[in-house]
């Protein structure tokens, strides 16, 4: 058995003998639509009759009161149907995912720049925008507090700090035989989705609203909605086909918009559709948490470690938002990899006047990583050794398992994993061949790491880790599946669509893939944290195995048999030596009177998180994973080229290898451009400068290496009893671009052995520039 | 004089009468025509998700172009033949390259699809063969944030270098004939208040400037699409330039090169990079494959923007400008040209029409850089351009200018004098020339770079250029010194 296997490898079709459709290198079920462009997106849904249009008033400063908003010239503009200010609110003015704070238009406070004041609502949408522009407001501005040090200098905060302690960081620290002690900023991060925000509200009778959302979290909408209009629940359905991405930006940041979008509809009794510019959509919404870190560690002279105490300052914004779990999971992986003895880990959930902070693409996750990895650097700088030796002396093993959290790592590969990609990808030979490359060129000098990543599945909030599914078996025998998680283009809807083929041995056209809605799945978690095969497959999977134990049942009526001896296959059902069309069993229900609809529930065992206690198992399982990068950098200059990645990703045993691989590269790019080109500038003002992709760089197609290897670990299935055996995909890979970020701290160390390069996140030519610098100074 | 737009919808023949002259080709598409295919991701023209492909007549022969749909106004497809994504699949069946996209896997969200297929089907209708790295500056201008663009690379490289075979290919001569039968004539659409017009020739062109000195003159979109998309201005009086024939015409002589206002940076781009390998990059850099082909030479220097790419290098070169006021001819050198932040040596109605460039001498040698923070479709921090003149080891003279480090694309007056005489075998004689950028730029901070940065990196690309130039003429000690040329280490 090999260890790896590549993306158009034909061995990727053949990975599993255990099932049919479930493994297969399926295209994702929309792929013809997206290319023909007939995919609807909810601003490509054929408006209603008299469809009206929003835009956003934003404030144009960052901290003070509202004095006056006079709208008068507003209301005069053409097309002006209404404008929306708070007072416009029945019920409660308030679209917080958590704990309040974030009001859907201003009432006197401003927060930040970019809140939004008021809303135009205009016959089109130019002219809602063009309206906007009319708006005379007056404020009592005050000073912003925009950067995480600012903030924490006016100790300022929107929750309460959070340690984990083991042993005692302070006395292991000083009886260490070598110390470090240092500090770094860590950049946030843009989502841009290429769809923005959107919504489209729908009213029908009685007061009821339909609202068609781009949201990773319909359930949430639905409840934002009725509270803000103060209707029940059951008054509000949110309905999502698909998003244009969403990378945890439409968590908790779609709400807003839908709820203006239900406002203008209820004030109006007209459907309302709100889609943002890119500029104010980028303005407006949350972004992945920047931090200052400052930490302290003690290891022995083979770089081991004794003790690590470190201070997270996590930017929040002005509210509290998402942050509690996103901080919190900075602290579950400020060990990423690695066995700390004794520590202290320290979270400060900073207040600025900056839009509130969200979930990202592995939630605080990343950024405790990266400070993880950069510790591993600075140890193997200061000691002259392969920072890849003190990465794997670090690693979780026996005797040294337990994180710092109290849960023990049992289902560790890192080390078969690290092995096989330090061979594959040639670390070692490289290395020293950037020795040679960096003592022979004067201004060009390169650098390489291999990093690994360790990333826990599973909510830190123990309720979210639940789901539910709606299958339909109609009497021609096509069947319809329906659940609570969305599409973002992640294939979520295939893959839970072939684990419902192989749970009815049919063909996977023969299963028909509906838009997330309230009114058939409720109560439903966000699509997020990586869990959305894990939970979504596993109700559907309950539900289709009900319909299916129903019919057994029926067949073994109809020929006498036992349920053993029913098998279902190849779109057949087989009783013994009779075989009938899996559709004829299905009508044969329907005639005999048995139910073809179920409902399928799944909640995660064994989590046993209680934040409270600081005690027990936040994760059902870890997903691991390392990758090898090669970077030039120009000490003249700045700039820095990405040579060569090598990536080696768990996915236990894989439900879809080509939506898997797709998972990895695009999340290796995303986690590369969040550490290099992916620069959010905010002014003194607290205005954010880099509020468009003129400004805001993410990756471009010349960023990625040609030669970018990916490879699924060649896994015999998660050792937790997950889906068919499979792992979470969606964040982890983001992470492994840090091996990128240690690869330009590696090109920068060079220039001055033993030092280390004071660098930040994220590596823009700039920041290298001035790394180098201060090396040569 | 004809009032309604006339162009090609996917070969079919289509004619508007009434349009808002600021209407967006993407708006018509989806508000007008309710074709939804085309999407808007940023509405900006950086992220080409409302890519479509633009059959124009190039040098009398028709040729397609990607395109961002988001910023190019209705009106100036007129003579043009215009496909979107909803066009492509016929006959239950998808285009070949929108099955490559499906069968390698190179849709995720699906959102920036349509744009990517659109950029495919320009590059699969281009006739070149390209590799990877043509591939990506071909895909420059469309965005994707989910899949880190190996699969959609693939799914290019397999269908280039072949000869299409598909409807478009089939209707190909009659379409180039039925375009070249709509150029030449005048287009203005509206009333005096409010219009769109296209002259068909310069001097049509010209007049209709000087009789509407408060009309916005178009060129390619690129920065004024922004104008009505992000800053809501109205613009009521449009008179677009890139109808009027000749207008992007390029000569070449011994001497110089003449390069047509109108001229777009993809038509201008091989006369251009003739005259420096440094000028090909930075132009290829300047601005995606879809910029390039709708953006002007001429528009870059007449919006008198700072950071416009073309302008430090056209000032190194030692380029003048030609300006027509109605029948009105004067010219002035291009540094002249740029007065001060914002403000240009253009009279209101006064086309800009040529940029004489002349080429280098025989012992003259052109180095130039743009540094941005990513490499492909940004915004320079600084753009660095000099023309060294080298005699026996040292530079005789020096004509340096840089973007980015002043309110406008300004000459180094004091760097040039501070390098005249360096010998380039001798570093230490560079030293009082670093030091000259001060008195020569007081640099801003802004979201692409520090001051310090900009001054900084301009001393060392001069360090840069010196140190490639003692290797090119065999006088020092060279060193690799372009990040970009690097592959692995081994």
């Amino acid at each position: 058995m090999g260890k790896r296997i590549q993306p158009n490898s034909p061995r990727l079709n053949a990975l599993r003998e255990d099932v049919v459709t479930v493994g297969k290198a399926l295209a994702h079920d929309s792929a013809a639509k997206h290319v023909s462009g007939t995919a609807a997106y909810v601003d490509d849904i054929l408006e209603p009759e008299g469809c009206l249009h929003l835009a956003p008033g934003l404030s144009t400063i960052a901290a003070g009161t509202l004095k006056k908003l006079d709208l008068a010239a507003v209301r005069a503009a053409p097309g002006v149907v209404t404008v929306l200010t708070a007072k416009d609110i029945p019920g409660v003015n308030d679209c917080s995912p958590s704990i309040g704070g974030d009001p859907i238009l201003a009432e006197k406070e401003i927060l930040f720049h970019g809140q939004v004041l008021f809303a135009v609502v205009a016959e089109t949408r130019l002219q809602a925008r063009h309206a906007v522009k009319l708006a005379k407001v007056e404020y009592a501005e005050k000073k912003p507090l925009v950067s995480v040090q600012q903030g924490q200098a006016a100790k300022k905060t929107v929750l309460d700090p959070y340690t984990f302690t083991r042993g005692n960081a302070k006395a292991a620290l000083k009886s260490s035989k070598r110390r470090i002690k240092s500090e770094m900023i860590i950049g946030g991060q843009e989502h841009f989705y290429l769809e923005g925000q959107v919504s489209m509200a729908v009213p029908g009778e009685a007061g009821d609203i339909r609202v068609h959302c781009s949201t990773q979290h319909p359930s949430e909408v639905q409840h934002l909605v009725a509270r803000m209009l103060g209707l029940p629940e059951a008054a509000v359905v949110t309905e999502c086909r698909r998003m244009g991405g969403g990378f945890g930006g439409k968590e908790s940041q779609a709400g807003q918009w839908a709820c203006l979008a239900a406002l203008a509809s209820k004030i109006t009794g007209r459907p309302s559709k709100m889609r943002l510019d890119r500029d104010d959509d980028m303005v407006a919404t949350g972004k992945r948490h920047d931090f200052h870190v400052r930490y302290e560690a003690g290891f022995d002279n083979r770089g081991v470690l004794d003790a690590v105490d470190v201070d997270f300052a996590g930017r929040c914004g002005c509210s509290a938002d998402l942050s509690l779990g996103v901080n919190d999971r900075t602290m579950f992986h400020a060990d990423n990899a690695y066995f700390y003895p004794d520590c202290r880990i320290h979270s400060q959930r900073v207040f600025t006047n900056t839009v509130s902070n969200t979930a990202f693409r592995g939630f605080g996750g990343p950024q405790g990583m990266v400070f993880a990895e950069r510790m591993m650097d600075e140890i193997a700088i200061g000691l002259g050794e392969d920072p890849l030796e003190i990465r794997r002396r670090n690693f979780y093993r026996r005797g040294r398992s337990v994180t710092p959290y109290g849960m023990a790592v049992k289902d560790n590969i890192l080390n078969e994993v690290v092995d096989e990609l330090e061979k594959t990808s040639r670390y070692q030979q490289r290395r020293k061949a950037i020795a040679r490359f960096n003592a022979e060129n004067r201004f060009l000098k390169k650098g390489i790491a291999l990093t690994p990543i360790k990333f826990g599945i599973a909510f830190t909030l123990k309720h979210l880790n639940q789901a539910g599914a709606l299958v339909h078996v109609y009497t021609d025998g096509s069947i319809q599946v329906n659940h609570g998680g969305t599409e973002m283009g992640q294939g979520l809807y295939l893959k839970v669509a072939q684990v419902v083929a192989e749970i009815f041995g049919v063909d996977i056209y023969k299963v028909r893939i509906t838009a997330t809605t309230t009114d058939k799945v409720p109560n439903t978690t966000p699509t997020a944290a990586s869990s959305g095969s894990d939970l979504n497959g596993m109700a559907a999977r309950r539900a289709a195995e009900a319909i299916r134990e129903r019919m057994i049942k029926v067949a073994c009526q109809l020929y006498q048999a036992k349920p053993s001896q029913v098998k279902f296959a190849g779109g057949k059902v087989m009783v013994g030596k009779r075989e009938l069309a899996f559709g004829e069993l299905a009508k044969t229900c329907f005639l005999e009177r048995v139910q073809l609809s179920a409902t399928g529930y799944f909640s995660t065992p064994n989590i046993t998180w209680n934040r409270d206690a600081i005690s027990g198992n936040p994760f059902l399982y870890f997903a691991y994973g390392a990758s090898c990068s090669e970077v030039t950098i120009d000490t003249l200059t700045g700039e820095m080229k990405v040579n060569r990645v090598d990536v080696l990703h768990d996915v236990g045993a894989s439900i879809n290898p080509a939506i898997d691989i797709g998972q990895i590269e695009g999340g290796f790019v995303q986690g590369m451009g969040w550490l290099t080109t992916e620069e959010l500038v905010f002014d003194d003002a607290g205005r954010l400068r880099t509020h468009a992709p003129s400004t805001y760089k993410i990756p471009t197609a010349s960023d990625v290496p040609e030669a970018f290897n990916v490879a699924l670990y060649e896994s015999a299935g998660n050792p937790a009893k997950t889906i068919y055996r499979s792992k979470a995909v969606g964040e982890p890979p983001l992470m492994l671009a840090t091996s990128v970020f240690s690869a330009i701290t590696m090109a920068v160390a060079s220039l001055n052995p033993g030092k280390v390069p004071p660098l930040d996140a994220p590596a823009t030519p700039e920041a290298i520039l001035r790394a180098c610098q201060e090396m040569m100074a | 004089m004809r009032d309604r737009l006339t162009f090609l919808r996917n070969g079919e023949k289509v004619t508007v009468a009434d349009f808002d002259p600021q209407t967006t080709l993407l708006d018509y598409l989806r508000l007008t025509e309710r074709k939804t295919g085309t999407k808007e991701g940023c509405n900006e023209g950086d992220c080409g998700a409302c890519t479509v492909a633009l059959g124009k007549i190039r040098s009398g022969k028709l040729s397609y172009e990607p395109v961002n749909a988001c910023i190019l106004l209705l009106g100036q497809v007129e003579g043009c033949d215009v496909i979107t994504v909803d066009d492509l699949a016929g006959g239950g069946k998808l285009h070949a390259v929108q099955q490559a996209m499906v069968d390698l896997h190179g849709s995720q969200c699906g959102f920036c699809t349509p744009g990517f297929v659109m950029s495919l089907f320009t590059l699969h209708h281009s006739g070149k063969k390209a590799d990877r790295s043509a591939v990506n500056d071909w895909l420059a201008g469309n965005l994707c944030r989910c899949t880190g663009y190996r699969p959609i690379a693939d799914a290019a490289l397999k269908t280039t270098g072949k000869k299409p075979s598909d409807a478009l290919a089939a209707r190909w001569k009659k379409t180039e004939k039925a375009l070249l039968s709509m150029q030449g004539d005048d287009l203005f659409a509206g009333t005096l208040e409010s219009f769109f017009a296209a002259p068909g020739s310069v001097k049509a062109l010209a007049a209709l400037c000087a009789e509407h000195p408060d009309a916005v003159i178009l060129s390619g979109a690129t920065d004024v699409g922004l104008w009505i998309t992000k800053q809501m201005r109205q613009l009521p009086k449009i008179i677009y330039t890139g109808r009027a024939a000749g207008f992007d015409a390029i000569r070449e002589s011994s001497r110089q090169i003449v390069i047509g206002a109108g001229a777009t940076y993809t038509q201008a781009f091989d006369t251009l990079a003739s005259l420096g390998a440094d000028i090909g990059e930075v132009l290829r850099r300047l601005g995606s494959r879809h910029v390039r082909a709708s953006g002007t030479v001429g528009g870059n220097i007449a919006n008198g923007s700072p950071i416009g790419d073309t302008p430090p290098m056209l000032i190194a070169l030692g380029a003048s400008l030609e300006l027509q006021h109605g029948s009105g001819k004067r010219t002035l050198s291009l540094e002249d040209f740029f007065i001060d932040y914002g403000k240009q040596d253009r009279k209101p109605g006064e086309l800009v029409t040529k940029v004489i460039v002349p080429k280098p001498g025989r012992k003259q040698h052109f180095k130039a850089w743009k540094i941005s923070k990513r490499f492909d479709q940004d915004i320079s921090a600084v753009l660095f351009a000099a023309l060294f003149t080298v005699e026996k080891g040292r530079i005789a003279s020096a004509r340096i200018a840089c973007g980015g480090m002043a309110g406008t694309p300004k000459h180094a007056k004091h760097a040039e004098a501070a390098i005249a005489g360096a010998r380039l075998d001798d570093p230490a004689t560079w030293a009082r020339a670093r030091a000259a950028f001060e008195k020569d730029y007081t640099p801003m901070t802004d979201m692409r770079a520090s001051s310090g940065y900009r001054m900084e990196i301009v001393k060392n690309l001069l360090t840069k250029a010196l140190t490639e130039l003692a290797a090119e003429t065999g006088t020092g000690e060279g060193a690799a010194t372009r990040v970009l040329a690097t592959g692995e280490a081994v």
